[in-house]
């Protein structure tokens, strides 16, 4: 039975994990039912949707594409890490003023991919925006209220950093 | 920057020193959800929990000969494997009809399968396991016996006497069937220049809530109750049917509705797997949890629409309609869903058909019948969609034909604004309805002679854009008159307890449900409003059968216009209450006071008396210092019902800029407007936020989404890869703009605003992709969703 589960650790949101999980067990899992980081949501579990996603060394992925076991040594941070850090408290509170979002199942996604966006400094056009936010599928909001709420930011940060 | 503060306004519709009516104020609940700390069903987590998943029919149509479950029965982690036959013995099938449908019928649904399934996807056998993954590697190891029967998946065969009977206690194949004859709708087409006969095919699609529907059981026996977790939209209508079908009272049932991940009516019904896991747990005594995975979804979630219209429209050379008809036909599951039933689709279709308008001839047929596929029943807009995509489809043909302004044509069959009240064809009692101001509203945002201007310009340079309108209107506010009437046990009233705690607060309790709309918000505005607090002082409690009113919960555009007047009529009478005590302890009359920014102030200049707090203080803690016929009663409940008005219908207008790509098919959507009714706006950034969002729903409907099934009735897109929905690259900006008309019905005078997006957008859309064609001679486009290769089809290139 040994091929069927593994050691990992990692680094999540900061903090030393080590466990023993099933090989099989998807990153998005893990953190849900392992860590109980359920701010990451399963809405599809076959790439599309985009609930799911979080950072791996950085870059987002989709949860429930990679396995846990594929993070062995990897710095992994989710949507509480970066709200507890601060990180994008700004993009949330652009979120919350502009009614970005109604549910909210997809907003933890959503904001990870837009801050990926933002990264760069640089003030994206609103198609811009639409194309790199386009794996995150959102059912309410239509995606008119978070582009408005993306460029907000955007142009904030600019301004700020001028 | 296009986030725009929220600031008082200076005097407001509904007249109060401190009010929120008419203002974006933020929703209080988003923080929880924009930093993962929210709670779907799909989180929760109950000791001894343990999870089910079922094994489901690979068949449309079959008989279970035998299940072998001893393989499953020995899996690792495996806590049961039940049958339908087994779980029979602890809930009892229902029935999905209503008596005020006229005739429809269908046949007992079980919790799962017993004896024969019915279409692909429907539980046969459940696995119930520590975890989800064991329960499904349980799932993987039952043996199911099958004999194939013939499916039915056709709805145009599906009433031939060669097709065999779903149901044969039924006799036929057909659900429900409604025939309607209004003025003289001969005459009409007799009187036409011009008419136009056409058939209009709406895809079968479902919601794809993001969340997938989840729900938590929870018996304790040694309570004798059950404690249900579940993304509901109607918490008080499940806790009806989950004490009926397992033969409890309704106190022995409680129904929590947390964080909902998307409802749009998908989350209204009665789910069999959902069901299932309630009786499991009392049957295995422990919380079970069942959270559908995506390919469930598509197979079990309510599909919608699918309706075939053969549709006509007669209209004189002056512009004047003389007559509509319509032909409906809808192929729904083999059980009409639970309890809304599967046929008030099809009714609305009849219902709403021509009622812009003012042609008073109109004939109209629908028939619903049974298919060896998912089940159907109310999705968002429910029947609109398709109402208004027929209608203005006609409208637009018909200018077309005899050369005339779309807008124009509409101009001169439109209700007048004075001519309120009115009644439809089909009808429909409209109260105040304001078509024609939108109309001009509409013109005036879209440059409505600009585009014309650019659109002739850039056809000579090959380029094909299309402009398309619809108008439309929207039931909303329904009264007893849509379920309650037909026997359902699902409330049109609701209600609102609000209470003054020891420090000042308030907290509201309310029958409707938060599902991301802004619900919670619009209750907290108008109590804050109408009892007097600043709405930081405001905490909203929804969906619990333990702690809120009896109520409906959220479904047809009711929960700001029902929720929102009793909530604003219990702020008034806590008000009332607490001035009653105030008045005490100052000695002063209570009229003579006012509660405004959460101070006791003279009702004249408005100086400060006492504070909410100190009032508080003294009624809980000192009543003994009050004179001895005060008492302080600081918890205050209204009820609140349509009562003068069946339906609160709302209307507006809809336009659609796109340009076709000749060569490829593919639309792109420049740019969307929608001008809308809904009275009184209580959050005006809410009601556009809920228009933009029905709009792209509407707008995956015409481009996009259809569940694609083959003959022998298996999905076979019933993924997110294949099935397609609207993602932000695709999609336009949309424009919103208001009129309004409140309802004299409430105080408030709000109307719903939740599904004029939906209903709208895909007849736009249809019309604008026509008007682009138009000039090259393409066949009209007619059958949704248009993909590409129809598209090149109706230009010839394919």
């Amino acid at each position: 039975m040994s091929e069927r589960v593994c050691d990992i650790a990692l680094t999540v949101n900061g903090e030393s994990v080590v466990e023993t999980i099933e090989a099989r067990q998807s990153l998005v899992d893990f953190l849900r039912e392992k860590l109980s980081l359920t701010g990451s949501h399963v809405g599809c579990e076959h790439g599309v949707c985009g609930a799911c996603t979080v950072r791996v060394e950085g870059v987002t992925v989709r949860g429930c594409l990679m396995l846990a076991a594929q993070c062995d040594g990897a710095k992994v941070d989710t949507i509480e890490g970066v709200s507890d850090s601060g990180e994008i408290a700004d993009l949330q509170q652009a979120f919350e003023k502009r009614n970005a979002l109604q549910c909210g199942f997809c907003t933890p996604g959503m904001l990870l991919t837009a801050q990926e966006l933002l990264s760069s400094g640089a003030i994206p056009s609103r198609e811009k925006i639409r194309e790199h936010i386009s794996g995150n599928y959102c059912r309410c909001t239509g995606y008119h209220a978070i582009v408005d709420a993306i460029e907000a930011v955007a142009q904030a940060r600019a301004g700020s950093a001028r | 920057m296009k986030i725009v503060e929220d600031t008082a306004p200076v005097l407001t519709a509904l007249d109060r020193p401190n009010s929120y009516i008419g203002r974006s104020v933020p929703r209080p609940n988003l923080a929880r959800l924009t930093q993962g700390r929210a709670q779907y069903v799909s989180d929760v987590v109950l000791p001894r929990m343990a999870y089910v998943a079922f094994v489901r029919s690979p068949h449309a149509h079959a008989k279970i000969v035998s299940i072998d479950a001893a393989a499953a029965q020995q899996a690792p982690g495996v806590v049961a494997v039940v049958t339908g036959a087994e779980l029979a013995r602890i809930i009892t099938p229902w029935v999905g009809v209503l008596t005020h449908l006229k005739g429809i019928k269908s046949a007992p649904q079980h919790a799962i399968a017993v004896d024969r399934a019915c279409w692909v996807g429907e539980a046969v056998c459940a696995v119930i396991a520590r975890t989800r993954a064991e329960a499904e590697d349980g799932c993987e190891l039952v043996h199911v016996e099958y004999e194939e029967l013939p499916a039915v998946t056709d709805p145009e065969t599906a009433l031939d006497a060669s097709t065999p009977v779903i149901h044969p206690t039924l006799g036929d194949n057909l659900t429900f069937e409604r025939s309607l004859s209004a003025g003289d709708p001969e005459k009409g087409f007799a009187e036409a220049d011009a008419t136009i006969e056409t058939t209009f095919v709406f895809g079968r699609h479902t919601g794809v809530t993001n969340e997938p529907r989840a729900v938590v059981a929870d018996w304790n026996p040694g309570e004798q109750r059950m404690t249900v977790y579940q993304g509901t939209q109607a918490p008080h209508m499940m806790q009806n049917l989950f004490a009926k079908h397992l033969g409890l009272a309704e106190h022995q049932v409680r129904v929590v509705t947390k964080d909902v991940g998307g409802s749009f009516g998908i989350k209204v019904h009665t789910y069999a797997d959902e069901m299932a896991t309630v009786a499991l747990s009392k049957l295995l005594r422990r919380p079970i949890k069942f959270v559908a995975d995506r390919i469930e979804s598509f197979v079990t979630d309510i599909h919608a629409r699918d309706h075939r219209v053969k549709a006509r429209i007669g209209v004189k050379n002056d512009g004047t309609i003389t007559a509509f008809e319509i032909d409906d036909l809808t192929g729904i599951g083999p059980y009409s869903v639970y309890p809304r039933t599967s046929g008030i689709e099809a009714n609305q279709i009849v219902n709403l058909v021509g009622s812009p308008y003012t042609c008073m001839n109109y004939k109209a047929r629908t028939r619903v019948v049974f298919q060896n596929k998912n089940v159907m029943c109310q999705y968002r807009a429910v029947g609109h969609p398709i109402a208004v995509a027929v209608t203005e489809g006609l409208v637009e043909l018909a200018a077309a034909k005899i050369g005339m302004d779309p807008l124009e044509l509409r101009r001169r069959n439109l209700f007048p604004d004075d001519s309120y009240p009115a009644q439809t064809a089909a009808g429909l009692k409209l109260e105040k309805l304001s078509h024609h101001e939108a109309l001009a509203h509409l013109d005036a945002m879209v440059n409505y002679a600009g585009l014309r201007a650019e659109q002739e310009r850039l056809r000579k340079q090959g380029i094909y854009r299309g402009l398309g309108f619809a108008s439309f209107i929207e039931v909303t506010n329904p009264s007893a008159a849509f379920y309650g009437v037909g026997g359902a046990k699902i409330s049109a009233q609701d209600g609102a307890t609000v209470k003054l705690d020891a420090q000042g607060m308030i907290s509201i309790h309310s029958g409707v449900t938060e599902q991301g709309q802004g619900a919670e918000a619009v209750l907290a505005q108008c109590v804050a409003t109408s009892f007097g607090v600043p709405i930081e002082r405001i905490r909203v409690v929804t969906g619990d059968t333990d702690n809120t009113p009896y109520g409906g919960g959220t479904w047809a555009s009711r929960a700001a216009g029902i929720g929102g007047e009793a909530a604003w009529q219990a702020g008034k009478a806590l008000r009332q209450n607490v001035l009653t005590v105030a008045g005490s302890i100052l000695q002063a009359k209570p009229e003579t006071l006012d509660i405004r920014n959460g101070l006791v102030v003279d009702q004249d200049g408005g100086n400060e008396r006492i504070s909410l707090e100190e009032v508080a203080r003294i009624a809980y803690f000192r009543p003994d210092t009050l004179p001895s016929g005060i008492r302080a009663e600081f918890v205050a409940t209204r009820h609140y019902v349509p009562r003068a008005w069946p339906f609160s219908f709302t209307n507006g207008i809809q336009a659609s800029y796109l340009e076709v790509d000749t060569d490829s098919g593919f639309v792109k959507l420049l740019k969307h407007w929608c001008v809308e009714d809904c009275g009184t706006i209580i959050n005006p950034q809410l009601v556009d936020e809920q228009v933009r969002g029905g709009v792209v729903q509407g707008i995956g409907a015409a481009l996009f989404e259809q569940c694609v099934y083959d003959q022998r009735g298996q999905l076979l897109n019933g993924n997110m890869a294949d099935y397609l929905v609207p993602m932000a690259v695709e999609m336009p900006d949309i424009e919103v703009g208001h009129v309004v008309s409140p309802t004299a019905d409430s105080e408030l005078g709000a109307k719903g605003a939740g599904e004029a997006g939906t209903a709208g957008a895909p007849g736009s859309v249809m019309n604008a992709i026509n008007d682009a064609l138009r000039p090259l001679g393409a066949a009209s486009l007619t059958d949704m969703p248009f993909t590409p290769d129809k598209i090149l089809r109706a230009l010839g290139k394919v």
